[in-house]
Protein backbone atom coordinates (compact mmCIF):
# COMPACT_ATOMS: atom_id res chain seq x y z
CA UNK A 1 0.00 0.00 0.00
CA UNK A 2 2.56 2.50 0.78
CA UNK A 3 4.66 1.80 -2.84
CA UNK A 4 1.30 1.27 -4.84
CA UNK A 5 -0.40 4.88 -3.44
CA UNK A 6 2.73 7.39 -4.34
CA UNK A 7 3.40 4.62 -7.72
CA UNK A 8 -0.11 5.82 -8.98
CA UNK A 9 -0.42 9.32 -7.20
CA UNK A 10 2.67 10.49 -9.32
CA UNK A 11 1.01 8.51 -12.44
CA UNK A 12 -2.00 10.74 -11.69
CA UNK A 13 0.30 13.56 -11.48
CA UNK A 14 1.49 12.83 -15.35
CA UNK A 15 -1.84 12.02 -16.70
CA UNK A 16 -2.98 15.19 -15.10
CA UNK A 17 -0.23 17.25 -16.84
CA UNK A 18 -0.65 14.54 -20.39
CA UNK A 19 -4.32 15.76 -20.61
CA UNK A 20 -3.77 18.95 -19.89
CA UNK A 21 -2.11 19.89 -23.10
CA UNK A 22 -3.24 17.67 -25.01
CA UNK A 23 -7.29 18.15 -24.24
CA UNK A 24 -7.45 21.43 -22.37
CA UNK A 25 -4.25 23.20 -24.13
CA UNK A 26 -3.83 24.22 -20.53
CA UNK A 27 -0.09 26.30 -21.53
CA UNK A 28 -0.59 29.21 -19.82
CA UNK A 29 -1.30 27.08 -15.79
CA UNK A 30 1.46 24.28 -17.01
CA UNK A 31 3.84 26.70 -18.81
CA UNK A 32 3.75 29.90 -16.92
CA UNK A 33 1.42 29.59 -13.24
CA UNK A 34 3.09 26.32 -12.36
CA UNK A 35 6.40 27.38 -12.25
CA UNK A 36 6.73 30.62 -11.00
CA UNK A 37 4.57 29.29 -7.75
CA UNK A 38 6.41 25.85 -7.27
CA UNK A 39 9.78 27.57 -7.57
CA UNK A 40 8.43 30.93 -5.22
CA UNK A 41 6.80 27.97 -2.78
CA UNK A 42 10.47 26.29 -3.15
CA UNK A 43 12.79 29.49 -2.44
CA UNK A 44 10.75 30.48 0.51
CA UNK A 45 9.93 27.13 1.79
CA UNK A 46 13.85 26.41 1.76
CA UNK A 47 14.09 29.19 3.56
CA UNK A 48 12.11 29.17 6.04
CA UNK A 49 13.09 26.08 6.74
CA UNK A 50 16.86 26.93 7.41
CA UNK A 51 15.81 29.40 9.22
CA UNK A 52 14.04 27.60 11.51
CA UNK A 53 17.17 25.61 12.14
CA UNK A 54 19.56 28.01 12.40
CA UNK A 55 17.18 29.27 15.69
CA UNK A 56 17.02 25.99 17.36
CA UNK A 57 19.17 25.73 20.22
CA UNK A 58 21.85 23.01 20.53
CA UNK A 59 21.59 21.41 23.94
CA UNK A 60 24.30 19.47 23.84
CA UNK A 61 27.73 18.32 22.30
CA UNK A 62 26.62 15.58 20.51
CA UNK A 63 29.16 15.06 17.74
CA UNK A 64 29.93 11.50 16.67
CA UNK A 65 33.51 10.17 16.44
CA UNK A 66 35.20 7.49 14.81
CA UNK A 67 38.75 7.85 16.56
CA UNK A 68 40.50 8.99 19.91
CA UNK A 69 39.48 12.50 21.01
CA UNK A 70 42.10 14.93 21.57
CA UNK A 71 43.43 15.18 25.24
CA UNK A 72 46.79 14.68 26.50
CA UNK A 73 49.75 16.12 23.88
CA UNK A 74 51.80 12.29 24.06
CA UNK A 75 47.94 10.56 22.76
CA UNK A 76 47.93 10.92 19.07
CA UNK A 77 44.53 12.35 17.82
CA UNK A 78 42.25 11.77 15.11
CA UNK A 79 42.05 14.58 13.21
CA UNK A 80 38.97 14.47 10.92
CA UNK A 81 37.10 11.71 12.89
CA UNK A 82 37.30 13.07 16.34
CA UNK A 83 37.94 16.89 15.42
CA UNK A 84 38.82 19.36 17.87
CA UNK A 85 39.22 22.31 15.61
CA UNK A 86 37.04 24.22 13.33
CA UNK A 87 39.63 22.65 10.47
CA UNK A 88 38.82 19.84 11.26
CA UNK A 89 35.10 20.05 11.33
CA UNK A 90 35.72 21.67 8.16
CA UNK A 91 37.69 18.97 6.70
CA UNK A 92 35.06 16.21 8.35
CA UNK A 93 31.95 18.09 6.34
CA UNK A 94 33.84 18.55 3.16
CA UNK A 95 34.63 14.86 3.13
CA UNK A 96 30.64 14.23 4.05
CA UNK A 97 29.26 16.30 1.93
CA UNK A 98 31.24 15.65 -1.44
CA UNK A 99 32.27 11.98 -0.55
CA UNK A 100 29.96 11.09 2.33
CA UNK A 101 32.53 9.55 4.64
CA UNK A 102 29.67 8.55 7.21
CA UNK A 103 27.85 5.71 3.93
CA UNK A 104 31.05 4.05 3.40
CA UNK A 105 31.12 3.21 7.00
CA UNK A 106 27.94 1.64 6.26
CA UNK A 107 27.84 -2.03 8.56
CA UNK A 108 24.98 -4.88 8.67
CA UNK A 109 24.18 -7.12 10.99
CA UNK A 110 22.77 -10.45 10.13
CA UNK A 111 22.20 -13.66 11.86
CA UNK A 112 24.24 -16.48 9.89
CA UNK A 113 23.70 -19.81 9.16
CA UNK A 114 22.27 -22.56 10.80
CA UNK A 115 23.34 -21.59 14.24
CA UNK A 116 21.98 -17.98 13.41
CA UNK A 117 25.50 -16.18 14.51
CA UNK A 118 25.54 -12.70 14.55
CA UNK A 119 27.97 -11.56 12.42
CA UNK A 120 28.74 -7.81 11.21
CA UNK A 121 29.91 -6.85 7.38
CA UNK A 122 30.63 -4.28 5.08
CA UNK A 123 27.78 -3.17 3.30
CA UNK A 124 29.23 -0.26 0.85
CA UNK A 125 26.37 -0.38 -1.36
CA UNK A 126 24.66 2.24 -0.34
CA UNK A 127 27.53 4.64 -0.29
CA UNK A 128 28.14 3.69 -3.93
CA UNK A 129 24.61 4.28 -4.82
CA UNK A 130 24.44 7.61 -3.49
CA UNK A 131 28.18 8.52 -5.08
CA UNK A 132 26.61 7.05 -8.55
CA UNK A 133 23.27 9.24 -8.15
CA UNK A 134 24.63 12.76 -6.08
CA UNK A 135 27.76 13.11 -8.56
CA UNK A 136 25.31 12.11 -11.76
CA UNK A 137 22.90 14.29 -10.55
CA UNK A 138 24.98 17.48 -9.83
CA UNK A 139 26.69 16.69 -13.94
CA UNK A 140 22.96 16.68 -15.01
CA UNK A 141 21.93 20.05 -13.50
CA UNK A 142 25.16 21.85 -14.12
CA UNK A 143 24.60 20.69 -18.14
CA UNK A 144 20.58 21.82 -17.98
CA UNK A 145 22.40 25.01 -17.37
CA UNK A 146 23.03 25.42 -21.30
CA UNK A 147 19.28 26.23 -21.61
CA UNK A 148 19.82 29.44 -19.07
CA UNK A 149 23.18 30.61 -20.23
CA UNK A 150 23.99 32.71 -22.97
CA UNK A 151 26.35 32.42 -24.51
CA UNK A 152 27.07 28.50 -23.18
CA UNK A 153 30.31 28.51 -21.09
CA UNK A 154 33.11 26.39 -22.32
CA UNK A 155 33.34 24.05 -19.44
CA UNK A 156 29.60 23.04 -19.86
CA UNK A 157 30.48 22.47 -23.25
CA UNK A 158 33.55 20.00 -22.10
CA UNK A 159 31.44 19.14 -19.43
CA UNK A 160 29.07 17.54 -22.38
CA UNK A 161 31.74 15.96 -24.39
CA UNK A 162 33.43 14.38 -21.65
CA UNK A 163 29.89 13.18 -20.41
CA UNK A 164 28.76 12.07 -24.39
CA UNK A 165 32.05 9.88 -24.23
CA UNK A 166 30.61 6.93 -25.91
CA UNK A 167 29.81 8.86 -28.99
CA UNK A 168 27.04 6.34 -29.72
CA UNK A 169 24.71 8.42 -32.02
CA UNK A 170 24.20 11.66 -33.73
CA UNK A 171 22.58 12.70 -30.12
CA UNK A 172 25.16 10.54 -28.36
CA UNK A 173 23.36 8.89 -24.83
CA UNK A 174 24.81 10.43 -21.41
CA UNK A 175 27.24 8.68 -19.17
CA UNK A 176 25.41 10.37 -16.19
CA UNK A 177 22.43 9.01 -17.57
CA UNK A 178 22.96 5.72 -17.21
CA UNK A 179 24.96 6.06 -13.64
CA UNK A 180 21.97 8.10 -12.27
CA UNK A 181 19.50 5.15 -13.50
CA UNK A 182 21.42 2.62 -12.14
CA UNK A 183 21.88 4.72 -8.48
CA UNK A 184 18.35 5.49 -8.10
CA UNK A 185 17.55 1.54 -9.02
CA UNK A 186 19.74 0.41 -6.69
CA UNK A 187 17.55 3.07 -3.53
CA UNK A 188 14.59 1.79 -5.09
CA UNK A 189 14.60 -1.27 -4.90
CA UNK A 190 16.94 -1.40 -1.45
CA UNK A 191 13.83 0.13 -0.23
CA UNK A 192 11.80 -3.28 -0.92
CA UNK A 193 14.47 -4.95 1.20
CA UNK A 194 12.87 -6.67 4.89
CA UNK A 195 14.19 -4.63 7.07
CA UNK A 196 14.40 -1.27 4.96
CA UNK A 197 10.15 -1.59 3.76
CA UNK A 198 9.54 -2.06 7.37
CA UNK A 199 10.74 1.65 7.93
CA UNK A 200 10.38 2.79 4.94
CA UNK A 201 7.28 5.44 4.48
CA UNK A 202 5.12 6.42 1.55
CA UNK A 203 7.00 9.81 1.16
CA UNK A 204 10.12 7.35 0.57
CA UNK A 205 8.87 5.87 -2.20
CA UNK A 206 7.16 8.99 -3.63
CA UNK A 207 10.28 10.87 -3.97
CA UNK A 208 11.52 7.79 -5.73
CA UNK A 209 8.70 8.08 -8.10
CA UNK A 210 8.99 11.30 -8.63
CA UNK A 211 12.80 11.36 -9.40
CA UNK A 212 12.54 8.27 -11.81
CA UNK A 213 9.69 9.92 -13.59
CA UNK A 214 12.13 12.56 -14.04
CA UNK A 215 14.64 10.90 -15.26
CA UNK A 216 12.47 8.46 -17.91
CA UNK A 217 10.74 11.72 -18.98
CA UNK A 218 14.10 13.11 -19.82
CA UNK A 219 16.02 10.35 -21.28
CA UNK A 220 12.80 10.13 -23.39
CA UNK A 221 12.97 13.82 -24.31
CA UNK A 222 16.45 13.73 -25.56
CA UNK A 223 16.07 9.72 -27.48
CA UNK A 224 12.58 9.64 -28.40
CA UNK A 225 9.74 12.14 -28.01
CA UNK A 226 12.26 14.97 -29.08
CA UNK A 227 11.10 18.49 -28.30
CA UNK A 228 12.50 21.71 -30.41
CA UNK A 229 15.24 22.70 -28.09
CA UNK A 230 15.42 26.28 -29.77
CA UNK A 231 11.87 27.12 -28.65
CA UNK A 232 12.50 25.74 -25.26
CA UNK A 233 15.24 27.71 -24.55
CA UNK A 234 13.83 30.60 -25.71
CA UNK A 235 10.71 29.64 -23.02
CA UNK A 236 12.79 28.99 -20.21
CA UNK A 237 14.74 32.08 -21.05
CA UNK A 238 11.16 34.07 -21.05
CA UNK A 239 10.81 32.31 -17.71
CA UNK A 240 13.91 33.39 -16.11
CA UNK A 241 13.23 37.25 -17.15
CA UNK A 242 9.69 37.19 -16.07
CA UNK A 243 8.79 37.35 -19.42
CA UNK A 244 7.21 34.56 -20.60
CA UNK A 245 7.05 34.08 -24.56
CA UNK A 246 4.15 32.25 -26.70
CA UNK A 247 4.70 28.73 -26.97
CA UNK A 248 5.11 26.11 -29.42
CA UNK A 249 7.09 22.52 -30.47
CA UNK A 250 7.41 21.44 -27.08
CA UNK A 251 5.19 18.47 -27.14
CA UNK A 252 4.04 16.90 -24.15
CA UNK A 253 7.22 15.00 -23.00
CA UNK A 254 8.40 18.44 -22.43
CA UNK A 255 5.95 19.29 -20.39
CA UNK A 256 5.59 16.28 -18.58
CA UNK A 257 9.41 16.31 -17.97
CA UNK A 258 9.38 20.18 -16.73
CA UNK A 259 6.19 19.85 -14.35
CA UNK A 260 7.45 17.42 -12.79
CA UNK A 261 10.48 18.80 -11.85
CA UNK A 262 8.53 21.97 -10.78
CA UNK A 263 6.41 19.94 -8.44
CA UNK A 264 9.57 18.49 -7.17
CA UNK A 265 11.06 21.63 -6.22
CA UNK A 266 7.93 22.62 -4.45
CA UNK A 267 7.99 19.84 -2.07
CA UNK A 268 12.08 19.94 -2.07
CA UNK A 269 11.14 22.20 1.81
CA UNK A 270 9.08 19.88 3.07
CA UNK A 271 10.86 16.32 2.39
CA UNK A 272 13.71 14.70 3.32
CA UNK A 273 15.53 15.73 0.45
CA UNK A 274 16.21 19.29 2.66
CA UNK A 275 19.13 16.79 3.83
CA UNK A 276 21.19 19.25 1.07
CA UNK A 277 20.82 22.31 3.56
CA UNK A 278 20.19 19.94 6.35
CA UNK A 279 23.40 18.02 6.13
CA UNK A 280 25.71 21.57 7.12
CA UNK A 281 23.40 21.94 10.34
CA UNK A 282 23.81 18.49 11.55
CA UNK A 283 25.11 18.30 15.25
CA UNK A 284 27.11 15.26 14.49
CA UNK A 285 28.89 16.55 12.02
CA UNK A 286 29.30 20.27 12.59
CA UNK A 287 30.20 20.60 16.15
CA UNK A 288 33.77 20.27 17.37
CA UNK A 289 34.45 17.37 19.73
CA UNK A 290 36.10 19.04 22.44
CA UNK A 291 33.55 18.32 25.26
CA UNK A 292 36.85 17.59 27.88
CA UNK A 293 38.27 21.26 26.57
CA UNK A 294 35.24 23.22 26.65
CA UNK A 295 31.80 23.18 28.29
CA UNK A 296 29.04 23.41 26.26
CA UNK A 297 26.27 25.80 27.70
CA UNK A 298 22.77 24.39 27.28
CA UNK A 299 21.08 27.40 25.32
CA UNK A 300 18.17 27.45 27.26
CA UNK A 301 19.65 26.77 30.71
CA UNK A 302 18.47 28.98 33.23
CA UNK A 303 19.77 30.21 37.26
CA UNK A 304 17.97 26.84 38.67
CA UNK A 305 16.99 27.75 42.25
CA UNK A 306 18.85 24.72 44.28
CA UNK A 307 18.79 24.07 48.15
CA UNK A 308 21.94 22.44 48.87
CA UNK A 309 21.92 20.33 51.68
CA UNK A 310 24.69 22.14 53.96
CA UNK A 311 21.65 25.07 54.11
CA UNK A 312 19.27 22.00 54.54
CA UNK A 313 21.56 20.90 57.81
CA UNK A 314 21.21 24.98 58.87
CA UNK A 315 17.56 25.04 58.71
CA UNK A 316 17.13 21.63 60.53
CA UNK A 317 20.01 22.27 63.24
CA UNK A 318 17.96 21.75 66.06
CA UNK A 319 15.56 19.42 65.10
CA UNK A 320 18.93 16.96 63.96
CA UNK A 321 20.27 17.72 67.22
CA UNK A 322 17.38 17.18 69.41
CA UNK A 323 16.67 13.53 67.12
CA UNK A 324 20.31 12.61 67.59
CA UNK A 325 21.03 12.26 63.70
CA UNK A 326 25.33 13.28 63.54
CA UNK A 327 25.75 16.22 61.25
CA UNK A 328 28.33 17.62 58.39
CA UNK A 329 28.96 20.76 60.00
CA UNK A 330 29.67 18.73 63.55
CA UNK A 331 26.53 18.95 66.25
CA UNK A 332 28.58 21.90 67.90
CA UNK B 1 23.36 31.92 13.62
CA UNK B 2 25.01 34.65 11.28
CA UNK B 3 27.23 31.96 9.67
CA UNK B 4 24.07 30.19 8.84
CA UNK B 5 22.56 33.07 7.07
CA UNK B 6 25.56 34.31 5.12
CA UNK B 7 25.81 30.56 3.59
CA UNK B 8 21.78 30.76 3.21
CA UNK B 9 22.25 34.08 1.16
CA UNK B 10 25.31 32.31 -0.42
CA UNK B 11 23.27 29.69 -1.35
CA UNK B 12 20.11 31.92 -2.62
CA UNK B 13 22.73 33.98 -5.14
CA UNK B 14 24.43 30.53 -6.49
CA UNK B 15 20.85 29.48 -7.44
CA UNK B 16 19.93 33.28 -8.92
CA UNK B 17 23.46 33.12 -10.61
CA UNK B 18 22.35 31.95 -14.64
CA UNK B 19 19.88 34.86 -14.41
CA UNK B 20 23.23 37.56 -13.26
CA UNK B 21 25.53 35.98 -15.89
CA UNK B 22 23.24 36.85 -18.53
CA UNK B 23 22.74 40.09 -17.45
CA UNK B 24 26.48 40.46 -17.47
CA UNK B 25 27.16 39.18 -20.94
CA UNK B 26 24.57 41.71 -21.73
CA UNK B 27 22.52 38.76 -23.50
CA UNK B 28 19.15 38.65 -21.86
CA UNK B 29 16.57 38.80 -24.79
CA UNK B 30 18.77 37.43 -27.03
CA UNK B 31 16.56 35.10 -29.52
CA UNK B 32 19.41 33.84 -32.65
CA UNK B 33 17.42 34.86 -36.17
CA UNK B 34 17.99 31.98 -38.73
CA UNK B 35 18.67 32.74 -42.00
CA UNK B 36 15.50 31.33 -44.42
CA UNK B 37 16.68 29.71 -47.40
CA UNK B 38 15.68 31.56 -50.37
CA UNK B 39 14.92 28.84 -53.21
CA UNK B 40 12.32 26.99 -52.39
CA UNK B 41 9.16 25.99 -49.91
CA UNK B 42 9.07 23.51 -47.64
CA UNK B 43 12.48 21.22 -46.38
CA UNK B 44 12.65 17.70 -46.76
CA UNK B 45 10.07 17.16 -44.06
CA UNK B 46 7.77 19.38 -42.48
CA UNK B 47 8.83 22.51 -40.26
CA UNK B 48 8.28 21.23 -37.17
CA UNK B 49 9.75 17.65 -37.58
CA UNK B 50 12.94 19.00 -39.29
CA UNK B 51 13.22 21.10 -35.86
CA UNK B 52 12.84 18.36 -33.63
CA UNK B 53 14.29 15.14 -35.50
CA UNK B 54 16.84 16.54 -38.29
CA UNK B 55 19.32 15.12 -36.40
CA UNK B 56 17.84 11.14 -36.52
CA UNK B 57 16.96 12.26 -40.15
CA UNK B 58 19.85 12.63 -40.88
CA UNK B 59 21.62 9.92 -39.03
CA UNK B 60 19.04 7.89 -40.92
CA UNK B 61 20.37 9.08 -44.23
CA UNK B 62 24.02 8.43 -43.39
CA UNK B 63 23.43 4.70 -42.70
CA UNK B 64 21.10 4.19 -45.09
CA UNK B 65 23.29 5.80 -47.39
CA UNK B 66 26.91 4.58 -46.40
CA UNK B 67 25.54 1.33 -44.93
CA UNK B 68 22.70 -0.05 -47.33
CA UNK B 69 23.73 2.32 -50.45
CA UNK B 70 20.29 3.61 -50.75
CA UNK B 71 20.57 7.08 -52.88
CA UNK B 72 16.70 7.90 -52.32
CA UNK B 73 14.85 9.37 -49.34
CA UNK B 74 10.76 9.70 -50.29
CA UNK B 75 8.98 11.53 -48.16
CA UNK B 76 5.44 13.36 -48.45
CA UNK B 77 7.34 16.39 -49.97
CA UNK B 78 8.99 14.74 -52.61
CA UNK B 79 12.18 12.16 -53.50
CA UNK B 80 15.79 13.65 -52.69
CA UNK B 81 18.79 12.75 -52.92
CA UNK B 82 20.26 11.53 -49.63
CA UNK B 83 23.59 13.96 -49.43
CA UNK B 84 23.99 16.47 -46.55
CA UNK B 85 26.06 18.61 -49.08
CA UNK B 86 24.22 18.41 -52.24
CA UNK B 87 20.76 18.52 -50.51
CA UNK B 88 20.71 20.27 -47.16
CA UNK B 89 23.60 22.63 -47.95
CA UNK B 90 22.19 23.36 -51.82
CA UNK B 91 19.33 25.64 -50.17
CA UNK B 92 21.12 26.05 -46.24
CA UNK B 93 24.10 27.28 -47.98
CA UNK B 94 25.12 29.39 -45.29
CA UNK B 95 26.32 27.41 -42.38
CA UNK B 96 27.15 30.24 -39.66
CA UNK B 97 23.86 31.99 -40.34
CA UNK B 98 21.94 28.70 -40.53
CA UNK B 99 23.57 26.02 -38.92
CA UNK B 100 25.42 26.93 -35.81
CA UNK B 101 23.45 29.59 -34.69
CA UNK B 102 20.82 27.40 -33.15
CA UNK B 103 23.82 25.13 -32.46
CA UNK B 104 25.83 27.20 -30.91
CA UNK B 105 22.62 28.99 -28.83
CA UNK B 106 21.74 25.77 -27.32
CA UNK B 107 26.01 24.06 -26.69
CA UNK B 108 25.47 21.48 -29.43
CA UNK B 109 28.25 20.12 -31.24
CA UNK B 110 27.08 17.69 -33.96
CA UNK B 111 29.90 15.54 -35.22
CA UNK B 112 28.96 16.17 -39.07
CA UNK B 113 32.11 18.59 -39.75
CA UNK B 114 34.47 16.14 -38.44
CA UNK B 115 34.15 14.40 -42.14
CA UNK B 116 32.13 16.75 -44.34
CA UNK B 117 33.00 19.61 -46.04
CA UNK B 118 31.87 23.13 -45.50
CA UNK B 119 31.52 24.57 -49.28
CA UNK B 120 32.43 28.12 -48.06
CA UNK B 121 35.35 26.96 -46.56
CA UNK B 122 36.34 25.02 -49.26
CA UNK B 123 35.74 27.73 -52.41
CA UNK B 124 37.76 30.49 -49.92
CA UNK B 125 40.91 27.86 -50.73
Amino acid sequence: MKVILPFFLVIAIVFFIYGGIKFYDAHIILGIIIPYVCFAVAIVGFVARVIKWAISPVPFNITTVCGQQKSLPFIRHSFIESPASRTGVFIRMLFETLFFRSLSRNDRAELYGNERRLIYGRDRYLWLASILFHWSLLIIVLRHLRFFLEPVPHWILFLQDLDSLFQSHLTPFYISNVLISMGILYLFFRRFKKRNYYISLPSDYFILFLIGGIIISGILLRHIYRADLYSVKVFLYGLIYLNPVPFGGFGVMFYIHFCLICILLAYLPYSKLMHMAGVFLSPTRNIRNDSRARRHINPWNYPVKVHSYEEWEKEFKDALKEAGIPQEGGNG
Amino acid sequence: MIKILISLILFLMVVFLPVGYNVYTGKTAYIPVLQPPEQRGECVENVMFMRKKHSLLLEKWRDAYVRDGIKRYVSINGIYKISLTGTCLECHSNKTQFCDRCHDYLGVKPRCWSCHNIPEKVAKK
